[in-house]
């Protein structure tokens, strides 16, 4: 009873180590690995990473490599912010990159034009319909639709059959994945209308991304969605004794992170201008690992979208460091791995340290 | 007994259950306003079960509940709460990773803007109201922004206990608040209990702090094997027949519990 003058619980509250937001870390961590890049830029390639060095060009940053960076991570940015929130309320979403695949040629065989360069769209997935030269929201919102249905059947299978997330979702990664095999027969959709190419032109996937990130920091942060997220993730149990109804919110979570992931494929498909099969391939795995390097700890009840911003941006700027430093392709891989399981092994010692703290 | 309007629950037949395991067998209870009273038993005498009950976490196999003059069938641990039953749990019900004003809050946030489920959170009448709370009892948290996952035992105690002073309640539950408490920190959540009698709620407390009990309350039911053995006013008993009644040295024939 050292304290005991204070009182039960009247112990004394030391501001100075308070700890603070673990976001800082990773941008910490984001400034290290840009200035180490900048390092071995100058001394291996004469070059800057970061900085503009070219002749003649305004600017003090070199723009174009920025703007490969955030262009880079952003689609699939849009799924991460998808599987942050799932994470953190305690499950995980491996469906996510299949979703892509399948929303994908879903939503592009409503996008198509009907003229090609005077002759009839050859690669038309509805010719006898009729359905060409659709108005935008329509291919757009049967996209949005096919993530809702994947994160129905994907959220309604944990909520109340009450089987793992991860073979859940598992499962869902397989069988969506079949289906944008089977939807044209593995040709791939393409001759999208123009208002269709908008959306994924220039910069609007930067911006996309930026808007989501924003909506659903403030969504976790002020809403009642957003505290229940974290309630249940830190103690489903204690959620449940509260009256939270669980169930209908690992539902809606799990709708959410499929729209996200369906407005992944939209700007992707976009983008590209065509739609295949094998599109989204492990960007479920990429998706988890931003989160993660972002600080969402995989046991749930923490994270937040900032750091999984962060954790992107990190990841970005690795694989274009890379691509910068002339490395081959093939250890871009390997490193994204280590960085992974790196990322999971600090996530778990930060949580023992932190217990042994009590 | 007494006139049934001051009857602030009942129980008639209450009966869970568990596949083959008879947890809790015909209990007949009863509460009246302002009343404090000790359930006591062995482990696995039916007492959490018995409580788990009356507070919508678990839907009894058999039984009547009356509580607060109505007949209630509670299918989750919101229509308790809705009811004005308030539970402090033995596990605590807390969500580490959220600080002291979300989980008082959890489960029934305040809502500055309603939308649905993406309501907007009226945050500083949440710190609000917690910071009464806890000067209500007398609770000392350094820093309400903190999670959970930071505080010791007895802090974490008394936030679940500042969570049921938080809302007008008709009857408060505690399952062995102090179960896992020092001393010092025992002797605060016995000083909220004389609170809370002194305000004039009913109580219903857990314990196996024979000290405790006799010091808090006015009467003590004992449960044994999943039935009640023993319906006792503290002024008429002692602690030997207390204990006799919980191992079963002496039953009481006056108690029918064959229903």
């Amino acid at each position: 009873m050292a304290n005991s003058e204070l009182g039960v619980g009247g112990l004394k509250y030391d501001p100075s180590r308070r700890t603070w937001p673990p976001e800082i870390n990773v941008l910490m961590a984001l400034v290290l690995i840009v200035a180490a890049f900048e390092i071995l830029g100058r001394l291996l390639m004469g070059e800057s990473f970061l900085f503009n060095t070219r002749e003649g060009v305004p600017g003090l940053f070199n723009e174009q490599r920025l703007q490969i960076i955030i262009l880079q991570v952003s689609i699939v940015g849009i799924i991460a912010i998808g599987v942050t929130q799932v994470i953190i309320s305690g499950g995980i979403d491996l469906s996510s990159g299949s979703v892509v695949g399948a929303t994908a040629m879903i939503a592009m065989s409503f996008a198509q034009v009907a003229m090609v360069n005077g002759n009839p769209n050859p690669k038309a997935v509805f010719p006898e319909q009729g359905w060409l030269d659709l108005p935008v929201f329509i291919p757009v919102l049967v996209g949005i639709g096919c993530g809702v249905i994947a994160g129905l059947i994907n959220g309604s299978l944990i909520a109340y059959t009450r089987i793992p997330p991860f073979i859940a979702t598992l499962g869902m990664m397989v069988a969506a994945r079949g289906l944008s095999r089977w939807w044209s027969k593995g040709t791939p959709i393409s001759f999208p209308t123009e208002s269709y190419t908008a959306i994924g032109k220039g910069m609007m996937p930067v911006l996309i991304f930026i808007a989501l990130a924003i909506l659903f920091q403030l969504i976790l942060t002020y809403t009642k969605y957003g505290k229940h997220c974290y309630a249940i993730g830190s103690n489903e149990e204690a959620a449940r004794t509260t009256g939270i109804k669980v169930e209908h919110h690992k539902v809606l979570v799990y709708v959410i992170a499929g729209i996200l992931a369906s407005v992944a494929a939209i700007v992707l498909s976009s983008r590209n201008l065509t739609a295949q099969a094998g599109m989204g391939v492990m960007y479920e795995l990429d998706a988890i690992a931003m989160a993660v390097i972002g600080g969402v700890s995989l046991s749930g009840g923490r994270g937040s979208i900032v750091g999984t911003v962060l954790g992107a941006l990190i990841f970005g700027v690795i694989i274009s460091g890379f691509t910068f430093l002339k490395l081959d392709a093939y250890y871009q891989e390997m490193v994204k791995g280590v960085i992974i399981v790196g990322a999971v092994v600090l996530d778990q010692w930060r949580q023992r340290r932190r217990s042994m703290r009590g | 007994m007494s006139s049934s309007a001051e009857i602030i629950l009942k129980t008639e037949g209450l009966t869970k259950h568990y596949g083959g395991v008879h947890a809790l067998e015909g209990a007949n209870f009863e509460l009246r306003k302002g009343e404090h009273v000790a359930i006591m038993g062995d482990n696995g005498a039916g007492k959490s079960t018995f409580v788990r009950q009356i507070t919508g976490v678990e839907v009894p196999t058999r039984g009547k509940i009356v509580f607060d003059g109505r007949e209630v069938n509670f299918t989750s641990p919101l229509d308790a709460r809705e009811a004005g039953i308030e539970a402090v749990f033995q596990n605590l019900a807390l969500a580490d990773d959220l600080d002291v004003p979300s989980n008082l809050f959890l489960g029934r946030e305040k809502i500055k803007f309603n939308l649905g489920p993406f309501s907007i959170l009226d945050r500083k009448a949440m710190r609000e109201a917690t910071r009464k709370a806890l000067e209500k009892t007398a609770v000392k948290i350094p820093n309400l922004s903190n999670t959970i996952r930071h505080m010791s035992g007895g802090q974490r105690q008394c936030v679940a206990i500042a969570r049921t002073a938080t809302f007008t309640s008709k009857l408060i539950i505690m399952d062995e608040p102090t179960a896992a408490l020092g001393v010092a920190e025992t002797a605060q959540v016995e000083n909220i209990i004389r609170t809370i009698k002194q305000n004039g709620e009913p109580l219903i407390l857990i314990s196996h702090n024979m000290r405790q009990v006799f010091d808090l309350v006015d009467r003590i039911v004992v449960f044994r094997r999943g039935r009640v053995a023993a319906n006792l006013k503290k002024s008429e008993t002692t602690g030997e027949e207390v204990v006799a009644y919980i191992t079963g040295a002496k039953t009481d024939p006056g108690l029918d519990n064959a229903a």
